[in-house]
């Protein structure tokens, strides 16, 4: 209780209280977030079980929309797809889906990022020019093009079914090991303005050992800048995510992401069924606008540099 | 003497240090900064050693040398007739204990992430893996309160205390696993002139009780006279003069330590003869030939501008390196 009294003190706490553009993200990214995480809980139909899909029910329009060619059904609220399938459990289940591959995602990139930016921040010289040669490299190339050639290749020659299965997995390590660098760049100077004060030195004084003073001295110091770009690279990965399934190098239709969501109902568009891809649309903007506000608040509060008056 | 034939608890011989400033594959002449240039010296046992010299002298980076912070470009250091600067980092774990650091600003010495109790356990709980925590905590207890500390001041973090606590509890982090020997880098530069006495006394003070020896590395000549009872005198990576401090205060020999002896304010106008010294130090990246010091000193000839002085010892047990005084061209 003691600890909770001080984070409600704390003066985080009281500029979050304070700033309305953070409260509103912060609540609207929680509804998301609970929605995903009790999906199963709140939609009224499993959407990766074709028993329940019933082809006759297909492209019937949300509830309060009316002059489609068919009538709004009570049983779909926000209408369903081609298929039959209800819109709200797909896009619950969809929200899941994206937000699983951008947190993992992001929790690869943070590893090897945090490794690498930590090795050859400390040890300097060859180690740390052959690492940042690499970032470089990688960096030159965008995720896209990696995750498309990747994911061609493999679908190709692995087959559509054994994708179907490893989608997920696949999605999370390939955005993750292609965006790296963030990570590692951000970790490496942190560690070269930290490796020079004289605690460091204390250590090193005492006669700890590189990997010692690395993990118990350097990096609970360079943790603050981290906050603030994985709240990005969250909504990066979900993004690209989203932009591989939309072009069908992601999540399959049998397990519809946002993306392939949005991608599945860009054919009826034009049909007048304009439901199955703007719903998802508005929610995939509207998370990933939330997670950036809620970045931006974070980035200029850990940032005593950036008050605003 | 009779600490002549002692042995030294720390002896440097011949340092040298060389930094390679960055350069790219095309430049010809890699820049260098020499930054030590063959120093020599011995500390004994219970000594309190002054280093002293303006700023950029290379203080600093002998300390650390010293320490095994930095590796020497050329020489040996030894302890207690052990050579030091060579071992491996498993090899040194026993040097470790026995030599500590206090470092010149308190504000980054300490880490700010980490509670005081967990700062102070970490070099016992690193050199002493079997004590219990009820050890530790007595011990850290008994050491806090020797330098004046709080002990209930464990659980807070660094930013919470003002600069003369804090160079206390980084002078109760050094003395946390009972080293002979202890390098403080300019400790009391960063203070408040009222703390500034406060931290030497309990420096002095756990001298005494603890039989500490110190390498004081300071620019502050008053803090020498009270504090040291062997001074050396450095200029541009070179020792000039070595001398016990009264030695050194009642008659300084080298011209450079007779400049910096007159720069200290004096309360009788009559006392004062302030020689003024003309033109800048040198760049330690070009280095003048012979005796650095000699396109600034007044007494150079033709012979201090090729040959490098050697330090030598003269009759009342003091080391000079100066042409000057070994010709006896110079007693002032």
């Amino acid at each position: 209780m003691n600890r909770l009294k001080t984070a409600l003190d704390s003066d985080f706490f009281y500029r979050f209280k304070t700033d309305k553009v953070a409260i509103v993200s912060f609540s609207v990214l929680m509804l998301f977030f609970l929605a995903a995480l009790f999906a199963p809980l709140l939609s009224p139909m499993d959407p990766h079980d074709p028993i329940q899909i019933d082809i006759m029910d297909s492209e019937i329009p949300p509830l309060w929309s009316s002059g489609a060619d068919t009538d709004p059904d009570e049983r779909f609220l926000l209408g369903t797809d081609q298929q039959g399938r209800d819109m709200l459990s797909a896009i619950l289940y969809g929200l899941r889906i994206s937000i699983v591959i951008g947190l993992f995602a992001v929790a690869v990139q943070m590893i090897i990022g945090i490794a690498i930016g930590l090795i050859s921040g400390y040890f300097g010289g060859r180690i740390d020019s052959f690492f940042m040669r690499l970032a470089d490299i990688q960096l030159s190339l965008s995720t896209m093009m990696i995750a498309i050639i990747v994911l061609a290749i493999f679908q190709a020659s692995f087959g559509a079914d054994l994708y179907e299965e490893l989608a997920i997995f696949m999605l999370v390590m390939v955005i993750g090991i292609a965006e790296w660098p963030q990570y590692a760049r951000t970790i490496r100077a942190s560690v070269l303005a930290e490796k020079n004060k004289e605690y460091v030195d204390a250590a090193r004084v005492i006669g700890l050992g590189a990997p010692t003073i690395i993990m118990r001295h350097i990096l609970p110091n360079t943790l603050s800048p981290l906050l603030v770009i994985s709240t990005v690279q969250v909504a990066n990965a979900i993004i690209s995510e989203a932009a591989l399934s939309f072009l069908g190098l992601g999540m399959p239709v049998t397990m519809p992401s946002l993306g392939s969501l949005i991608s599945s109902g860009f054919e009826f568009i034009f049909s007048g069924s304009w439901w199955i891809t703007v719903i998802p649309s508005v929610v995939l903007i509207l998370l990933i606008l939330t997670i950036n506000l809620l970045g931006d608040w974070l980035r200029d509060v850990l940032n005593p540099k950036l008050y605003k008056g | 003497m009779t600490k002549e034939t002692a042995t030294a608890l720390v002896e440097v011989k011949e340092i040298h240090k060389v930094f390679d400033l960055g350069s790219h594959f095309l430049q010809k002449h890699k820049p260098k900064v020499r930054a030590i240039n063959d120093v020599s010296f011995s500390i004994y046992e219970g000594d309190s050693f002054c280093l002293v010299g303006e700023s950029g002298c290379g203080k600093s980076t002998l300390a650390r040398t010293v320490m095994g912070l930095l590796e020497p470009t050329a020489g040996e250091i030894h302890y207690r007739g052990q050579r030091i600067d060579h071992l491996k980092h498993k090899q040194r774990r026993p040097y470790h204990r026995s030599m500590s650091m206090i470092f010149q600003n308190p504000y980054a010495s300490l880490n700010p992430r980490r509670t005081i109790q967990k700062t102070l356990e970490e070099p016992l709980r690193f050199h002493f893996p079997d004590l219990s925590t009820q050890e530790i905590k007595e011990k850290v207890e008994e050491v806090m309160v020797s330098v004046g500390n709080d002990p209930s001041w464990g659980k807070r973090y660094p930013h919470e205390f003002s600069g003369g606590q804090r160079q206390r509890l980084s002078i109760a982090r050094a003395l946390m696993v009972d080293p002979d020997f202890i390098v403080a880098d300019e400790p009391i530069s960063a203070l408040d002139v009222s703390i500034q006495a406060q931290v030497l006394n309990v420096m002095m003070d756990a001298q005494e009780k603890r039989n500490l020896t110190y390498l004081f590395i300071t620019h502050d000549l008053s803090v020498v006279e009270h504090f040291g009872s062997t001074v050396g005198v450095m200029y541009l990576g070179s020792l000039c003069e070595l001398a016990q401090t009264k030695t050194l205060f009642a008659k300084p020999r080298h011209p450079y330590t007779q400049i910096l002896l007159s720069a200290i304010p004096k309360l009788s106008c009559e006392e004062m003869q302030h020689s003024k010294l003309t033109g800048e130090v040198p760049s330690a990246m070009s280095l003048p030939s012979g005796c650095v010091f000699h396109n600034r000193c007044p007494y150079a000839n033709h012979r201090c501008e090729t040959e490098i002085p050697l330090l030598r010892s003269l009759e009342d047990g003091r080391a000079v390196s100066c042409h000057g005084v070994e010709e006896g061209r110079i007693d002032a």
